[in-house]
């Protein structure tokens, strides 16, 4: 008996951990500040590390804006993201530039959700990770924390 | 031993940084008057500035284009969609309270919407208009 239920609390608890992607407790307070005020500070762990090479190689471009940080930010946050950067085999590839969005890891997990969520003008860009994932500021992306009913009204 | 002591206050104020958006408006206005004999800050040019289409930058031809025209209001970045909390003072209490990151607004904002720096006396008005909007 017991180690069915086991089995059980094991079972239940690795989707959940899985879809826990908190920022490390090293985080420097230049990454939220630098990396996080026009899109959430992503989990360094959803690009690899060559791929944040790149990004931190063309911030001057980032997207269409200038997000260059002071040099000593900069150095900060490369050495952040180049230790906790993930796994760019098992993530697949960003692309150029690289985008957590174009990752296999990332379409695989967003495979259902229709066209018109992604259009939704509260939604507006696959960057703004909390328009669905209400807690992703926290690291909890649980399909139990998806706000996409509201989306259905 | 006094004067370590003052030391050690100067030096923790520098560190903190916290200012009340009245003495960051103050040295924008220090600013201005330098270049502007008797300039005096006005909301309602911070205002009409606010509500400016520049129109260099097509997803954001003014600052309205992500902080809305009110900015008692939440906003959301143009691009991203991520949310943006109110400008307004009276909306949200942390607005120009750290000069640092006042300037780097001003510093990257200024360039990709405005398409140059703003002046001093720009800056003083805004800050007003931010911080006397109800």
């Amino acid at each position: 008996m017991k180690p069915l239920l086991l089995l059980t609390l094991l079972g239940l608890s690795l989707p959940a951990l899985a879809d826990r992607l908190p920022l490390p407790a090293s985080t420097p307070a230049s990454y939220k500040s630098e990396c996080g005020s026009c899109h959430l500070a992503y989990p360094p762990a959803l690009l690899g590390a060559a791929d944040w090479r790149r990004t931190l190689g063309s911030l001057k471009d980032h997207f269409g804006s200038d997000a260059e940080p002071s040099p000593a930010q900069k150095q900060e946050i490369a050495t952040f993201l180049e230790r906790n950067a993930g796994n760019a085999g098992k993530l697949g590839n960003a692309g150029e530039p690289p985008r957590i969005s174009n990752t296999a890891r990332f379409v695989r997990k967003h495979d259902e959700i229709p066209k018109r969520f992604w259009r939704d003008p509260r939604v507006k860009s696959a960057a703004n990770c909390e328009a669905c994932h209400t807690h992703a500021a926290d690291g909890r992306y649980s399909e139990h924390d998806i706000a996409i009913p509201e989306l259905r009204e | 031993m006094k004067s370590l002591s003052a030391l050690c206050l100067l030096l923790l104020s520098i560190a903190s940084h916290a200012e009340t958006p009245q003495q960051i408006r103050q040295t924008y206005v220090a600013e201005a008057a330098a270049v502007q004999t008797g300039f005096t800050p006005s909301a309602q040019r911070g205002a009409a500035f606010f509500k400016q289409r520049f129109a260099i930058n097509d997803k954001m031809p003014g600052c309205t284009s992500c902080h809305t025209d009110q900015p008692l209001n939440a906003g959301q970045h143009a691009i991203t969609g991520k949310n943006i909390k109110p400008m307004a003072v009276a909306a949200n209490g942390e607005r120009f309270s750290d000069p640092a990151k006042v300037e780097k607004w001003f510093g990257r904002n200024c360039k990709e919407v405005v398409g140059r720096l703003c002046s001093p006396a720009e800056k003083a008005d805004f800050v007003a208009y931010m911080s006397e909007v109800r």
